[in-house]
């Protein structure tokens, strides 16, 4: 029987501390960690429950932005007030992702880092770099319509699920990361992301000896935000693609924008790309095939998902001609 | 009492959770568990099965493998249904389908048979599956297809009749496997008792599960006591058991203690069959007044190559239309997958969401409203078995339906209408599903409280069993509901068909209602005889059973007191409900149910995602038993087929075999999201060749055609017509209008 010991975490020190062990792991919501173990993909020895820490809180920044604690709640996050003004993006990605239920119990840094839904990563018969390094990439030649179009290696074709994280990579949020010797740091959540590479078991750049305390959010740019997710039902499915934009206009032409992928690669895809290829440009449909075109240059379909490229393609122009008109 | 909207029965005992599952029973004690390991290759030959550390494992109390498994008795085909035979498992080193049970390990707890299971060290010689129904083009004609239907039909000369024809459509059309999935999981707890053995299982008819039981174990079936009280769904994954039950029984068999064993959502994937993918095409030929004179449906399907399954999907295109010049075919395609079996609406579902797509195509290609194309291919008998229908009212469905949608708003060009971001689009199909009839048995008794119990091995799967024999009894002996109790899901009681193929509520209620009759007869003939009744020397026909009593003008009884007095033991009476192929009716007749559905969706003019905006449909069934179960049975029937439409699609990985998408985040089905206005209509009825109580069974005929209604609709917005089902964002795409401002 694969049993487990399980503490309750009472400060953010001593979290890290007891998380340092080998074969330990935080447990928050558990709503993604608690199904990889019921379904032998996570083995964890020894479980650190974060939930009770104090990182619950959202708090105003000195700058103008907001601090979001690592343990708040993904339906408190989305209903925030000052979240719903100053960051729509982020509420409507969060509400767009997993179902009410779910979205009570789980956490901010839990999100960031949930796994992917790939069904070779969940068939502990199929091979799964990311599951069983070395074993294969199960998905390359098998049916790969929910796989990544840019970005991927021979080792790894999975995406990233969230939709929180797409919003806050447009929103160019900071992960704020503590370790165990009570030092912190910050990265760019696009820099907390790692590409699958050859090790695609290795997912952000989290050491074992930290833990995410927060994620911190810029003051907005001025513009309208968006985030719009495609998917085959209107509810409780990961998206196929999802665009998270915001843009700023000044008569007619674009004078900044913020462009993120869902769905596509194995993490959330900021589109630099797409960004400069809007900046300065009058806001019309012919600019925005030009972002899409610049955005999806390198995309590589896998046969099952090859009509993402297209999807991407047009949810980009349709969210950025929405974004645009209504700034 | 027949007719009203009367209040689940069982409803507060499930909203408390007092209603007991098969993995839920602790009448026995503590069980142990079993766990199921699976094949990880989808063909070939176990080389090596070394137990030894699983069997050490803390908790485990047997590993069972095919090496280690009592004799089992073989699958006889000549019982004539499936679910009655044997289903022996573990049956030697030969892997025939990805997923095939290899192993049981039973332990004290849940977690140590799982974890145990992994130990189970397997080796195997790998062969050369077939896996990919696209890629092999043999097929073979079996000698009939599901329920006994013949195979082909002829009538008239199709190739002359189509030849001929004005107008034609053939079009080659795709559907996917397809699951039941009821939320219960197939699940199992055997007790043993003495030399019996008590099965707590969720099935769908016992009788079958007994049978089985007993057959597949070598005993004698009274020794055998199946119990099924409550059964989370079935949708036809539950008519038959499967390796769980007899897994279960034959590890409490050998343990001498209660084992129980429920298949994982993933494991319900791999061992309890599919809806066969199919290839139909669909050949119609119609003059420029739309009336078809040659109709054609031929379908190929996968079956596992040992067991045969052929879904019955070119079936009911022989009774729908009329046309002089018809053909119907099945073939099949053996593949090394898992067997095919009856998913709700086996045969309908997927034949008429193809036949209804055709139909609308033909409607396109005539420039003719759908409505009406249908309207005047409307047939005076069964075009292909020459009887009269007993009660057909599909024309009724079509023009109440068109007038209460608003089928005159419908678009009339493709991709014409636009709200916003939406394509928007109307589409419509019939429906049309054969009644069946089976053998059923009840007992009826009333005690001395005046207090009914009825007993029969009939099983109530959330459709409203328990509810509607209690109206039934409660109208035939005149007694409030709260004097009605309903004992089911039993093996030792009067044998049913169990609940399946739409037949469960009039066979059931049909032989209650008789049993009712008979009951009443015995008691006037007691109360006429009885000196101390008020109602010593009643003429019987002028008897009124009403409130508890029995009386005529001026004088009555209660019942309680005349069986008090004359019956201490109580009073009962059986009923019975006839095998159709024994009922005149049923060979003089076509009896089928009829409906039709109205769609309409949105389809985003960027995406292609497809959102369902309302939906109805209008049904004839004859005499409805409670308007309640009976609208939320054709509701769940509708989504059913929107799900079919848009969403539901197994997919095989064609180099394992396997199964990929096997759990509820990988298979789509309709979420609440998904469905935003959902209407339905019963048409007013009585069916009197179909029995006595003039009703029609209608726990599938939502499904039919109720796809096509969806797809049409789909069509009607974009002027995209995708014929490989279900039709998704990637079908659609490459079809939509470029992006304008």
């Amino acid at each position: 029987m694969r049993s487990f010991t399980y503490e309750r975490a009472t400060d953010p020190r001593a979290a890290v501390a007891a998380v340092s062990r080998s074969g330990a792991k935080f447990i928050s919501g558990g709503t993604n960690l608690l199904d990889l173990m019921k379904l032998d993909i996570e083995d964890p020895s020894h479980l650190v429950d974060i939930s009770r820490l104090p990182l619950r809180d959202i708090e105003e920044l000195p700058d103008g932005g907001l601090r979001i604690g690592a343990q708040a709640r993904n339906s408190d996050v989305a209903a925030d007030a000052r979240v719903r003004t100053r960051y729509p993006a982020l509420s409507e990605a969060l509400v767009s992702g997993a179902s009410g239920q779910l979205r009570n119990k789980a956490s901010t840094g839990g999100n960031l880092v949930q796994r992917t839904r790939c069904p070779y990563f969940y068939d502990t018969a199929a091979g799964c770099n990311k599951r069983d390094p070395g074993s294969g990439c199960a998905a390359i030649g098998g049916f790969n319509r929910i796989h990544a179009i840019l970005g991927a290696s021979d080792s790894c074709i999975a995406t990233h699920p969230s939709d929180m994280a797409v919003a806050m990579t447009a929103l160019e949020a900071q992960i704020e990361l503590l370790r165990a010797d009570g030092s912190a740091r910050r990265v760019a959540i696009t820099d907390f992301y790692r590409l699958p590479g050859d090790t695609p078991h290795i997912e952000n750049v989290l050491e074992p000896d930290e833990m995410i305390t927060g994620v911190l959010l810029p003051p907005p740019l001025p513009g309208r935000q968006l985030y719009r997710k495609v998917r085959d039902r209107a509810s409780y499915e990961f998206a196929l693609v999802s665009v998270a934009a915001v843009v700023s206009t000044e008569r007619g032409t674009i004078s900044e924008a913020r462009v993120a992928f869902g769905g596509v690669a194995h993490k959330p895809w900021r589109s630099v790309e797409a960004e400069d290829a809007l900046t300065g440009r009058p806001a019309t449909m012919a600019t925005y095939r030009a972002a899409a075109e610049a955005a999806m240059r390198d995309a590589v379909g896998r046969g099952h998902n090859d009509f993402k490229i297209e999807l991407a393609k047009r949810t980009l122009c349709r969210t950025l001609a929405q974004a645009a008109g209504a700034s | 009492m027949i007719g009203q909207a009367v209040n689940r029965v069982d409803g507060p005992l499930k909203a408390t959770g007092r209603a007991t599952y098969a993995y839920e029973h602790w009448e026995a004690g503590q069980p142990l568990y079993g766990f199921i390991v699976g094949a990880t290759i989808g063909k070939g030959r176990i080389t090596r099965i070394d137990t030894e550390d699983a069997e050490r494992a803390p908790g485990v109390q047997l590993v069972m493998t095919y090496l280690t498994t009592p004799e089992q008795g073989p699958r006889d085909e000549s019982i004539p249904f499936e679910y009655w035979r044997a289903q022996p498992v573990l049956t030697g080193p030969d892997i025939h389908y990805y997923g095939e049970p290899v192993a049981l390990v039973v332990a004290e707890t849940l977690e140590e048979a799982r974890s145990a299971a992994d130990l189970v060290e397997v080796e195997y010689r790998a062969g050369r599956g077939r896996f990919d129904f696209g890629e092999f083009e043999d097929v073979y004609i079996p000698k009939t297809v599901n329920a006994g239907l013949p195979t082909d039909t002829a009538v008239g000369d199709f190739d002359a009749g189509f030849a001929g024809a004005e107008v034609k459509v053939d079009q080659q059309y795709t559907t996917p496997y397809e699951f039941s999935l009821p939320i219960e999981p197939n699940a199992c707890m055997a007790e043993p008792r003495g030399e019996d053995l008590v099965i707590y299982v969720s099935c769908q008819i016992t009788d079958a599960a007994r049978d089985s039981v007993a057959s597949t174990l070598r005993m004698a079936p009274e020794r055998v006591h199946i119990l099924a009280p409550f059964v989370g769904g079935g949708f036809g994954s539950k008519l038959g058991i499967h390796s769980e039950t007899i897994l279960a029984a034959f590890a409490a068999r050998t343990l001498r203690r209660p084992v129980k064993v429920a298949m994982t959502r993933q494991q319900v994937f791999q061992l309890v069959g599919m809806r066969p993918t199919s290839s139909q095409r669909v050949r119609l030929g119609a003059g420029r007044d739309g009336r078809l004179s040659a109709i054609a449906h031929d379908v190929t399907m996968h079956t596992n190559p040992d067991i045969e399954y052929a879904e019955q999907t070119a079936a009911t295109t022989r009774s729908l239309y009329a046309a002089p010049h018809r053909l119907t075919s099945h073939r099949l395609t053996a593949l090394d997958l898992p067997r095919g079996t009856d998913v709700r609406a086996p045969g309908e579902a997927p034949g008429m969401l193809t036949v209804e797509s055709a139909m609308d195509e033909l409607a396109d290609a005539l420039r003719m409203d759908p409505v009406e194309l249908r309207i005047r291919n409307e047939p005076t008998v069964d075009p292909e078995r020459d009887v009269p229908y007993s009660d057909r009212h599909l024309v009724d469905c079509l023009r109440e339906g068109a007038r209460r949608f608003g089928w005159e708003n419908r678009p009339a060009t493709p991709a014409s209408v636009r709200d916003g971001q939406w394509l928007i689009g109307y589409g419509m199909s019939a429906a049309i599903r054969g009644h069946f009839q089976g053998p059923t048995a009840v007992r009826v008794r009333l005690e001395t409280d005046g207090t009914a119990v009825i007993q029969t091995d009939m099983t109530d799967i959330g459709t409203g069993t328990y509810t509607i024999l209690t109206q039934v009894g409660a109208e035939g002996l005149g007694l409030p509901l709260e004097r009605v109790r309903i004992e089911l899901g039993r093996s030792d009681h009067p044998t049913s068909w169990g609940s399946g193929g739409s037949w469960g509520a009039t066979n059931s209620c049909t032989a209650v209602h008789r049993a009712c009759m008979t009951l009443r007869e015995k008691l006037l003939d007691t109360v006429r005889d009885d000196a101390r009744s008020p109602l010593h020397g009643l003429d019987p026909a002028n008897a009124v059973f009403s409130d508890g009593n029995v009386g005529t003008d001026g004088a009555s009884e209660a019942l309680g007191e005349i069986v008090a007095r004359n019956h201490p033991e109580g009073v009962e009476a059986e009923g019975r409900t006839l095998f159709m192929g024994d009922d005149p009716n049923y060979s003089a007749y076509s009896i089928n149910t009829y409906g039709a559905t109205f769609a309409e969706v949105g389809v985003d003019a960027d995406t292609a995602e497809i959102r369902l905006r309302r939906m109805l449909g209008v049904y004839s069934v004859g005499r409805v038993f409670n308007p309640k179960t009976a609208r939320s049975q054709l509701i769940g029937g509708m989504i059913w087929g929107v799900g079919a439409a848009l969403e539901e699609e197994a997919v095989v990985d064609p180099r394992s075999g396997a199964f990929v998408n096997r759990d509820f985040a990988g298979y789509l089905v309709p979420v609440h999201a998904d469905i935003p206005d959902v209407d339905v209509v019963v048409l007013e009825g009585y069916d009197d060749k179909a029995n006595v109580l003039g009703a029609k069974g209608l726990g599938e005929v939502g499904i039919c055609g109720s796809g096509a209604s969806v797809a049409n609709a789909v069509f009607n917005a974009t002027g995209v017509r995708v014929r490989d089902f279900p039709v998704t964002i990637e079908k659609l795409l490459p079809g939509l209008p470029p992006m304008d401002a």
